[in-house]
């Protein structure tokens, strides 16, 4: 279903949405019912509580009741020089993938858009990623990346490149080897959301354009890009949010090594938690990266925004 | 629209890159998973193995409980999957049909809830699922997993009750059909295929997940598939190679061959569920 035809649905619609009736909201509430216990329970709920957890010295297998400490753990973490060359560490890696993973994406939903020979053949390829498990992602790419008997070395070898490397185990490399791998699993999702997008461009506009003279690079801003702006903005949002929260590959490439530099905000707090029980601190760590990302979200998208009205 | 000769080589060029990035590690995990030790060890790795071989599947098998792992996370996807779209379709229609507050509370929650990393979550939930004493089990992992789909699967799901005019409900109506009778006789034929779509999507995100996995489960026997390819890999980062890509392999065939049957839908649904009027 193209959301054209859903848009031009929602509006015909629009004047039959009525007053609720009250017989009709009961029913309403009977269907919402099912879902919004599980919600409130095991979401919402959560939520606040983790929030409140991160008030309080709430230890795993303590015996001493749980006890309220106010923003001491937030104070903590203000000195905590580790949780915060982790937490920059964070936003290198989340900022040094999404910005290829859009810029590589949409170039690729360009390409895939013309229709070209192979085309068929890439985009059975670019969603193969999405499927995998992260796991097995972080898994293959190891074995890329192996010192030994990884591919990435023998090609460096065969064209006369040196040894090659430990790409995982040196200081200098393993925080961009590990970036790289970010890209790749998440290029599938930014292509073919923006390749959807693109083909709910109206085509009628860009072939005026080009009969008007303009060049590739001025349709693509004054007929494509308008059009494709919203979704780009909704996946650049939601990729950076999924970034930043990202665990699985990097538990898997590197844990976090070596010497501590991959050591995401996530796999910190997670170790904090899980390994030293620290429930009331790592709870603070969330809050506080929370706090963060909706600051950067909501400087990214007011600047997009803004940006948008001079073009 | 006529594209000049050297604009299209330079295309062809970028597409080839693409394809190359794109496919490069899949065929060199294959091309691992059926070598023999022997050339694992070699210096000087080849792209085709040059004695093929399936010793690797048995040694994976022989090493890790796969079989028992790929049933828990089997039961754990289809759980999550089944509930998760039971109890989001009801929902979702409520979020597409009606502009009450509860609706608009709804759609704030789905987009919230992406934003929060699963450390501010799972640390509650994991003390919540002590107390519920469903900590280490699979029942409680797919507890976990249902919310966890819940935000996706409205999303899509509001999609594609949009996508069923209204029109069609009102005509049930007005031939005197009763509200359930115009659900069920009317809406639910037009929504199945959306809702086979999203199911098959909470399917597939279950089957990959591995936080919630590797934080709730402990016992080696419970655990599901992701979290038990991690065992292959020693504590020093030391791994059996071989082994280690062909199970890599077989865990990603059910979510690959998923996948190619929904990838369509997929993308219509996100972006149905994306443009709102």
């Amino acid at each position: 279903m193209s959301s054209a035809t859903a848009r031009r649905r929602t509006v015909r619609r629009a004047p039959a949405t009525g007053p609720p009736r009250a017989t009709a909201d009961r029913g309403a509430w009977f269907l919402v019912l099912p879902a919004l216990i599980p919600i409130l329970l095991l979401s919402v709920g959560p939520l606040l509580y983790g929030i409140l957890l991160a008030f309080t010295d709430a230890q795993s297998g303590r015996t001493a009741p749980t006890r309220w400490i106010g923003g001491l753990n937030f104070r903590d973490l203000l000195h905590d020089t580790l949780f915060w060359e982790s937490f920059r560490i964070g936003l290198v890696w989340a900022v040094g993938v999404t910005v290829p993973q859009f810029l590589l994406g949409l170039g690729l939903a360009l390409l895939l858009d013309q229709d070209l020979r192979l085309g068929r053949l890439a985009r059975v390829l670019a969603i193969v990623p999405w499927a995998m498990p992260e796991v097995v992602v972080g898994i293959m790419w190891r074995l890329v990346y192996h010192p030994d008997a990884g591919i990435l070395n023998e090609t460096f070898r065969d064209l006369g490149l040196g040894d090659g490397r430990d790409w995982l185990s040196g200081l200098a490399t393993a925080l961009p080897a590990v970036i790289v791998v970010g890209v790749w699993a998440g290029l599938p999702q930014t292509t073919v959301t923006l390749l959807a997008g693109l083909q709910n461009t109206p085509r009628e506009l860009h072939e005026a354009a080009a009969v008007d003279g303009a060049g590739a690079w001025r349709r693509f801003r004054t007929v494509t890009w308008p059009a494709l702006k919203p979704i780009a903005l909704a996946i650049t949002a939601l990729n950076f949010i999924w970034n930043f929260n990202s665990f699985a590959l990097v538990y898997v490439l590197t844990g976090g090594g070596p010497g501590g530099r991959t050591w995401l905000p996530m796999l910190f707090a997670y170790e904090e938690a899980f390994r030293y029980g620290q429930f009331g601190y790592a709870a603070a760590m969330g809050c506080v990266m929370v706090a963060v990302i909706s600051v950067f979200l909501a400087l990214f998208l007011v600047g997009r925004l803004r940006g948008g009205d001079d073009t | 629209m006529r594209t000049r000769p050297a604009a299209r080589a330079g295309q062809y060029a970028a597409l080839l890159a693409y394809l190359v990035f794109l496919a490069f590690p899949l065929l060199w995990l294959l091309s691992t998973a059926f070598k023999p030790p022997r050339e694992l060890g070699s210096l000087h790795p080849t792209w085709i193995p040059e004695g093929p071989t399936l010793a690797n599947f048995r040694q994976a098998f022989d090493e890790q409980p796969l079989l028992r792992a790929a049933f828990n996370s089997l039961l754990a996807a289809l759980g999550a999957a089944v509930i998760a779209v039971a109890v989001a379709t009801p929902m979702a229609y409520v979020m597409a049909r009606r502009r009450t507050l509860l609706a608009r509370a709804a759609t704030g929650w789905v987009v919230v809830s992406q934003a929060f990393p699963f450390v501010l979550v799972i640390i509650p939930l994991f003390l919540v699922l002590k107390n519920l004493r469903l900590i280490d089990s699979l029942p409680g992992l797919v507890l976990v997993y249902v919310v966890w789909a819940l935000p996706f699967a409205l999303w899509m799901l509001t999609g594609y009750v949009r996508a069923v005019p209204v029109e069609l409900e009102e005509a049930a109506a007005i031939d005197g059909a009763g509200r359930l009778r115009t659900l069920v006789s009317v809406t639910a034929p037009l929504l199945a295929p959306g809702i086979v779509a999203t199911a098959l999507f909470a399917f597939i995100t279950a089957w990959n997940e591995f936080f919630f996995a590797l934080v709730l489960l402990k016992t080696p026997g419970k655990q599901t598939l992701p979290v038990v390819l991690t065992h292959f890999i020693g504590a020093e980062g030391v791994a059996d190679l071989g082994p280690l890509a062909a199970a890599a392999f077989l865990a990603t065939l059910p979510s690959l061959v998923v996948f190619a049957v929904i990838q369509r839908r997929i993308t219509g649904g996100m972006l149905t569920g994306a443009v709102k009027s």
